[in-house]
Formats: C-alpha cells, sequence, structure tokens
C-alpha cells in the first residue's frame, strides 16, 4: 500500500510537470483568452465533473466496487479481439481494481467503495478536465470466473451542466481464465474461491460473454445454480455533468 | 461529397464547380445524377469468444428485396447458407435483384474474436444493406443484418447483429459433417473443442420461420451426452458481431 502511495504522488507530481508546460504553451498561444480568465483556481485547464450512476441489473451478480476514469480519445481499456491488460484481468477475475486505477491520475479517477448487489444503485462523483472528456468504467461480475461489465472510451464531448447520458451495458469475457465454474474458482459468494490468477488458461482474448452455464443447466460440477444466469445488457449506466 | 443532397448550396457550388472544372462532363453527369452511389468502409467484428462465422456476404440492395426476413420461412438459398455456409445461391439472387455483393471478404472463416475490414465498397444504385454469415457449431444459425438503410449523411455507423435461425433444421448439435440443405447435423467445429457421438438435443424444429436464435444447449460430455457442443465454450449472448460503417 505504501508502495502504491508513493507511485501515485510520483506519478502526480510528473502530471503536474507536464501541465505546467502545457500551460505556458497555452499561455503563449491564447493569451488574454476569456477561456484562461474563467479559470478561477490554479490550473489553466478547466475542470468538469460528473455523477456516475449504475444500476446492477442482473439477478444475482453482484458487481466489485466500480472502476471509473475520465480519459481522452485515444485510450482505449479493452477491445474485443484483444489480449486483456493485467488492470481489467484483475477487475474480471478478482473485483480488484488497483493495477487498473494505479496508471490513472488520481484527479481523473474514482472507485466504488463497495459491491454492488443486484437490483442496487450506485452514484460516483468523479472529476476531470475539458481535455479529458471520455468515460471508462468497469466492474466484475462476482459470481463467474472472468466476467466483467462496463464501457470504454464513452464520448462526454457536447455535454453541459446538466446534461446527462444513458447507457446499457453488455457482459465481457476477459479470456484470461476458463469458464470452468468449478468449486474454487469464483471469488463471490457463490463459491468464495480464489480471485486472480496470472495464468491464463483461456483463449487470451476479450470477447462478449458466453453466458454461465450452471448446475440448473446439466453442468452437475458447476458452483453455479440458475439464479447466476445472465443475459446482456447487465447494467444501466448513467452521466450526469454537473460542474 | 453528395452535393445533390445540400439543396440550399447546390447551384452555388454547381456554378462553382463549373467555372473551376470548366467543361467536365464527368462533373456535370455526376451532380445531375438522381442517385450517386455511396462509398462505404464496413469493419465486420465477430464479437463471440467460440463461434466461428464462414464466410461472409456483404450486399448492398434495394427495398424491393432482401437476402432474409424475420418471420417468415427461409428461402432454399438462405437455407444453404445456414446449414452449410455456402453463399453462392444467395449471390445469384443478389445479383439478379441488381445488388452489389462483397463474398468472403475474410478469405473464409472469421475466428471468434477477430475482426475484417472491407474497404470503399461501392453501393451503385443501391441504398439497403444486408450482411449474413452461417455460425458454426451451430445446425442452422446465423448472424444478420437485414436491409439497414445505408444513411445519406457521411459518417461512422455502429450495428450490433443479433444470431438468428433459419427454422429449417432441428438443433440436434450432433456434429457429423452434415451441411447441405435438408441434411441433419453440424458440418463442422472448426475449433476443434467440442465431443462426440452426441445422441441429439432435440428431433423437432418448433418455429419453421427464420427467429432469434434460442442458442446453443451443448454439454460438457465430449464422448457422448445430448450434444456434441461444449455449453462452457459454444454458447453465446446477443449481439454476436459489431460492424462499423463508414459512409465516405
Amino acid at each position: 500500500m505504501k508502495g502504491v502511495r508513493t507511485f501515485l504522488y510520483r506519478k502526480t507530481k510528473l502530471e503536474n510537470e507536464a501541465s505546467h508546460w502545457s500551460g505556458l504553451r497555452l499561455i503563449s498561444v491564447l493569451f488574454a483568452s476569456a477561456v484562461l480568465i474563467a479559470c478561477s483556481d490554479d490550473d489553466p485547464v478547466a475542470k468538469v465533473a460528473y455523477e456516475v450512476e449504475v444500476v446492477n441489473l442482473t439477478h444475482n451478480q453482484p458487481f466489485s466496487p466500480l472502476a471509473l476514469r475520465a480519459h481522452g480519445a485515444s485510450y482505449v481499456a479493452w477491445e474485443v479481439g484483444e489480449s486483456a491488460s493485467l488492470g481489467i484481468e484483475q477487475i474480471a477475475e478478482a473485483g480488484d481494481s488497483s493495477e487498473f486505477l494505479g496508471t490513472a491520475s488520481p484527479k481523473k479517477s474514482a472507485s466504488g467503495t463497495g459491491i454492488i448487489g443486484p437490483g442496487d444503485t450506485v452514484v460516483i462523483d468523479l472529476n476531470s478536465k475539458v481535455t479529458d472528456l471520455y468515460l471508462t468504467a468497469v466492474t466484475m461480475l462476482v459470481n463467474t470466473n472472468d466476467a466483467f461489465t462496463g464501457i470504454t472510451g464513452l464520448d462526454l464531448t457536447g455535454m453541459r451542466i446538466g446534461d446527462k447520458k444513458v447507457v446499457y451495458l453488455p457482459v465481457y469475457d476477459a479470456g484470461t481464465e476458463a469458464n470452468s465454474e468449478l468449486a474454487g474458482t469464483i471469488p463471490g459468494p457463490a463459491d468464495g474461491g480464489a480471485g486472480f490468477d496470472a495464468v491464463r488458461d483461456d483463449v487470451n482474448f476479450v470477447a462478449m460473454h458466453p453466458g454461465v452455464v450452471s448446475m440448473d443447466d446439466g453442468y452437475a460440477e458447476s458452483v453455479l445454480e440458475s439464479s447466476h444466469k445472465f443475459d446482456g445488457p447487465a447494467a444501466k449506466l448513467t452521466v450526469r455533468r454537473i460542474n | 461529397m453528395k452535393l445533390y443532397f445540400d439543396r440550399k448550396t447546390k447551384s452555388t457550388r454547381l456554378q462553382s464547380s463549373l467555372s473551376t472544372l470548366a467543361a467536365s462532363c464527368t462533373a456535370i453527369a455526376m451532380m445531375s445524377s438522381p442517385v450517386m452511389a455511396d462509398i462505404l468502409d464496413i469493419e465486420v467484428t465477430n464479437l463471440t469468444q467460440g463461434i466461428y462465422f464462414t464466410p461472409l456476404l456483404v450486399t448492398a440492395h434495394t427495398d424491393t428485396a432482401d437476402l432474409f426476413s424475420v418471420g417468415s420461412s427461409a428461402s432454399v438459398e438462405l437455407q444453404s447458407m445456414a446449414e452449410g455456409g455456402d453463399i453462392t445461391g444467395l449471390v445469384t439472387l443478389a445479383d439478379s435483384a441488381g445488388a452489389e455483393s462483397i463474398e468472403n471478404p475474410a478469405s473464409g472463416l472469421l475466428a471468434p474474436g477477430a475482426s475484417v475490414m472491407i474497404p470503399d465498397m461501392s453501393t451503385g444504385v443501391n441504398d439497403r444493406l444486408s450482411i449474413v454469415a452461417m455460425l458454426l457449431p451451430t445446425n442452422d444459425g446465423f448472424v444478420g443484418l437485414d436491409s439497414w438503410k445505408i444513411p445519406e449523411a457521411a459518417g461512422t455507423y455502429t450495428l450490433y447483429l443479433n444470431a438468428y435461425d433459419a427454422g429449417t433444421e432441428a438443433n440436434d448439435e450432433i456434429i457429423n459433417g452434415g451441411g447441405a440443405p435438408g441434411v441433419a447435423g453440424i458440418p463442422a467445429n472448426p475449433g476443434g473443442n467440442g465431443g462426440t457421438n452426441a445422441s441429439g438435443v432435440t428431433t423437432t424444429e418448433a418455429n419453421q420461420m427464420i427467429h432469434v436464435h434460442r442458442g446453443n444447449i451443448g454439454d460438457t460430455n465430449t464422448t457422448g451426452g445430448i450434444s456434441d457442443v461444449d455449453s462452457r465454450i459454444h454458447r453465446w449472448l446477443n449481439p454476436v458481431a459489431k460492424v462499423t460503417v463508414t459512409v465516405k
């Protein structure tokens, strides 16, 4: 934990230095522009703020604490057909977002504090800057081997204060752990088994999840039952710009 | 791009073009034509983790024709595609209707998670887009886009496609090489990750119209059981494909 804090501190310091330089450039280009005058604090790039609301639409798949990142147009957290990053693998297998958020600026990311139960709604505040108006949200369906739901690169440009945007989220399979459904392999309450394992014993690319089979559907060895089945969409996500 | 849609500025642009291009017959002919071909870039992504697409047929046609229609029975040509991956019959049908078709852009199977790009497809006089390919391993499942209206405005459009059942063959889930129309069984399992000697899930097809596929059942028995497909690998949830169309 101490190591993580130190890392975050260094990262923040570096980002501040970077924004200092880009600020100088901005000033030289725009000089007495109204945009700059409108910024009252010491940061030359205007800030924005959002409320991100997620509703768990599944029957019996609690979500791990929601991980949120605001970023630029070019960042992609995962892509169908591509190998999952270590950060996505740790969320999808264990619900652990520390690796994923560890590479993000704390000023432009946020984490939920608790499990989002089926039917539950959470609202999490997320800050960003006008240069980073794309959203990635991700969370694990914890009664699975490596299923996650979320969206990456949701375009928030053009949203004014008070505007909201609603999207429904499908279920992805990280492709990093076989969907064995066996005892000891699923971290959620259906099993209480292992979470992250660095070994990738599956196809090693992200795809849409095929769904869980369960013991009630002909797979006797599965620890899952019919209540754990799901279909898309698994979540409703609402973004409101509040500042 | 499509100047004829922009009526307010048409005459201005026409004059400007005329003065710039002088007496270019080509320019005048294009701008006065009632319908101008669209040029499309189309990317198809197989979103599934364990299902292969057989050779794709991507075709631009008018609203007087289609490759398939939900709630209707499949043509023999569609049946040949859905049961055996054979698109030649559908191509012949499309050609006879004045369609512009791209056959087999992936040069074979489109694997799970894979994408294929079709650059610069010309639609001719056609304004609808359809896409089909068989899903393997299934009996008569296919991924489909039916007569999507190609937008007039240039831009990038994203579509998600569902899996359909042609309604022409019982979903017995027995992998036995049966791919010809009317022959029971699944022609192949390209991933080689299924089973053999299944007894069969069913021998009947209750809904014989084209409908949304209910998915594979599968089992985990590789040497018997009711199904030769693996319930942990060969199921899917819709959508099964993502299509990105860029109208240029």
